[in-house]
């Protein structure tokens, strides 16, 4: 077991030297995202646009997924109620 | 907990209360938005929580109450989705609009408070429901594990 | 390749990263332990997701008051907050599913609490 655990950090490690240098990223779409972000939806902060304007759906997703965890949560830790009679 | 802790918790929770709404309001001027303040504002109740004891909390606060003002939350988010729908399903249909509709000069500036179009009312129904459902999670679980030691 | 290969020092942390989570995973059978394995394999994957969008010299992508100079990509940052607040959710499940586990068999030891045995 020790053997293939460090066989897959190697490729790891070997995968990680293989991207793109560090400093410069392939990016044509956050260009045209950055030039026209205060024109298409008025604010001033590009990450809230991205997060609910250019991808609401994943955001309606994720909403999803927390009141999924919270409904579940709250079901396990339910009390029996004794039956009277 | 001791009488220390009890009166600094409860003069510090009421700062951090106002910490998280301040983040969820300004989310499209600066960094933050919705889930950061949510987030901000659970952390509060856990301070309270461990302070005072989870049953000095559940005399006030019930679930069901938590419950009921996170689905309103959700409610609301999709109901602005749809509202947008004579264009497409998430279509921003307050720029240019009175309400929340001025556009800000290209550029750095100091921020406009009355920009966005539908962001901030977004940003105010996802900050209800990650806050309701934040605080839902840790009240059980610490109500549950109380108990738990009291039966044995 | 062309040139030399490039030292990548934040890919090769996040690789790092990601190899200590999958041996604290298959090694150890408490459970809590398990449960934070999986947390650390969760951070390792947002910081990849972080350092995947930087651009050399940039400054924060908001416009408020904002210093002169390029700006960093602002998608991958977009797609983190939606990953941590998923870990969040997956984590509070699974700490509530291990109180109902150790309430049933009495230990935290998942060798213990097999259902399928002979």
């Amino acid at each position: 077991m020790a053997v293939s655990l460090a066989v897959f950090i190697g490729f790891l490690v070997a995968a990680a030297l293989l991207i793109h240098p560090f400093g410069h990223p392939p990016a044509e779409m956050d260009d045209y995202i950055i030039q026209n972000t205060q024109s298409e939806t008025g604010t001033n902060n590009a990450v809230t646009a991205v997060v609910f304007d250019y991808r609401g759906f994943d955001t309606l997703g994720e909403a999803t997924i927390l009141f999924t965890a919270v409904t579940g949560v709250v079901m396990l830790f339910r009390k029996k109620k004794k039956e009277e009679g | 907990m001791s009488k220390i802790v009890r009166s600094m918790a409860s003069l510090l929770t009421l700062f951090v209360f106002i910490y998280g709404l301040y983040i969820i309001m300004h989310g499209h001027l600066t960094p933050g938005g919705g889930f950061q303040g949510g987030a901000v504002f659970a952390s509060g109740v856990a301070l309270f929580i461990v302070a005072f004891g989870s049953d000095y909390l559940h005399k006030s606060l019930k679930e069901h109450n938590l419950s009921v003002l996170e689905s309103s939350g959700a409610l609301v988010f999709i109901g602005l989705a749809f509202g947008g729908l004579a264009v497409v399903f998430f279509y921003n249909f307050l720029v240019g609009s009175p309400i929340f509709g001025h556009i800000p000069a290209f550029g750095s500036n100091p921020g406009d408070m009355w920009t966005g179009g539908v962001i901030p009312f977004m940003n105010l129904a996802v900050g209800l429901k990650v806050l309701a459902g934040l605080s839902a999670i840790l009240l059980v679980m610490a109500l549950a594990t109380n108990v738990a030691e009291v039966e044995e | 390749m062309t040139g030399g290969i490039p030292f990548n020092g934040p890919f090769v942390a996040v690789a790092i990263l990601i190899g200590i989570a999958f041996y604290i995973m298959v090694s150890k059978r408490n459970m809590i332990k398990l449960v934070m394995g999986l947390s650390v394999l969760a951070s390792g994957v947002n910081l990849f997701l972080i350092t995947l969008g930087y651009r050399e010299g940039g400054v924060a992508p908001i416009y408020t008051n904002a210093p002169p100079g390029i700006m960093v990509l602002p998608v991958p940052q977009a797609l983190t907050l939606t990953s941590i607040v998923i870990a969040v959710a997956i984590l509070a499940l699974m700490l509530s599913m291990i109180v109902h586990i150790y309430r049933h068999t009495g230990s935290t030891d998942s060798e213990k609490s097999r259902i399928m045995k002979g």
